[in-house]
């Protein structure tokens, strides 16, 4: 009886694990940037390319960065979340169009609707590095102090507004 | 994305790369360069498609990447510089060697830690089976027995 036990056991455990691992999206990279202060950035917007936008003009609110572009098509998936959420005033979405044309990334706004109170344009993916964005669509909560509270990866989800993203700006608004 | 729409997006790039393969990238001027680049980004995991190194990942933020490694390189930066860059911004899940810490104590050393119960056992099986086979071996009366038995079925084969 002992003697099955043990591997029993091992087995169950070994089980678990696996369970768990499998279960886990292996896309989703915790970011380092948590908790540190968002990398600052001084970009031309997409609408008016000699005005320029810098996430210090934003200190004291609290802000969503939603990194997009028109080639993304989880991006797609998104969007109408966006708009909903951008409709309701709860909390303003500023847009990084990530390596993206002028034109199309218009283009795409006007066909699927702009919840941004402005997109700015990271042409050459630079700003992008220093986020650490690596699937767009990614989306960064950022607090009054500038400081990154989280960063959803990949499309934001009913689930992940609902449960993560809008308590935790609520809690941030406080 | 999803995991299918993401290996249909791999599948169908590969299939439709030689329709938009791009203009090559601009070969770094400087041979020693483009070197130590490709020495620092093999140690280095493409986060876009994970299982490729940041030298060998033709995704377009692999490029991004080694354009910053390159011009990282040509502002003096030395090696350790330039992986705690990437690292501050995506994580020791960057690194192939991920550094030596608290977190990937297990990592390192989970390896030797499995190895060292594996021989354990082993030696605690065989240890336990030599003294079964020792106990095993007949005492002086048995031994008479077994050959007594023995005889019989020789005579018995005989008639």
């Amino acid at each position: 009886m002992n003697r099955f036990l043990l591997p029993l056991g091992i087995f169950i455990v070994l089980v678990v694990f696996l369970a768990i691992g499998l279960n886990r999206d292996p896309r989703e990279v915790p970011s380092p940037l948590i908790n540190k202060p968002a990398p600052a950035f001084d970009l031309p917007q997409l609408h008016r390319p000699e005005a320029r936008f810098a996430p210090k003009d934003l200190q004291g609110k609290v802000w969503l960065l939603n990194v997009w572009a028109s080639w993304c098509v989880s991006c797609r998936q998104e969007h109408p979340l966006l708009v909903e959420l951008a409709k309701s005033g709860l909390v303003p979405i500023y847009g990084l169009n990530y390596t993206d044309k002028q034109e199309d990334a218009l283009r795409w706004l006007k066909q699927f609707g702009d919840p941004y109170a402005l997109s700015i344009v990271d042409a050459e993916g630079r700003v992008g590095i220093d986020y650490g964005v690596y699937g767009v669509p990614e989306t960064y909560v950022i607090d009054k102090a500038g400081v990154i509270r989280f960063k959803q990866i990949g499309p934001v989800t009913q689930e992940a507004l609902e449960k993560t993203i809008l308590p935790l700006v609520r809690e941030l608004q406080k | 994305m999803k995991p299918a729409w993401f290996l249909l997006f791999c599948l169908l790039s590969s299939v439709l790369s030689p329709l938009n393969a791009r203009e090559a990238a601009p070969l770094a001027q400087d041979e020693a360069v483009e070197k130590r680049m490709v020495t620092i980004s093999e140690e280095l995991r493409c986060l876009v498609c994970q299982n490729e190194s940041l030298a060998a990942s033709r995704a377009d933020l692999a490029q991004d990447l080694r354009r910053e490694i390159r011009e990282q390189i040509g502002q003096g930066k030395s090696d350790k510089e330039i992986l705690d860059f990437m690292t501050g911004r995506y994580g020791d899940f960057v690194r192939y060697r991920p550094p030596l810490k608290g977190t990937t104590f297990l990592l390192w050393f989970g390896p030797f830690l499995l190895l060292v119960a594996g021989v354990a056992a082993l030696v605690a099986v065989l240890r336990r089976r030599s003294r079964r086979v020792a106990a095993a071996e007949l005492s002086a009366e048995e031994q008479q027995q077994a050959e007594a038995l023995l005889k019989d079925g020789e005579g018995d084969s005989g008639k």
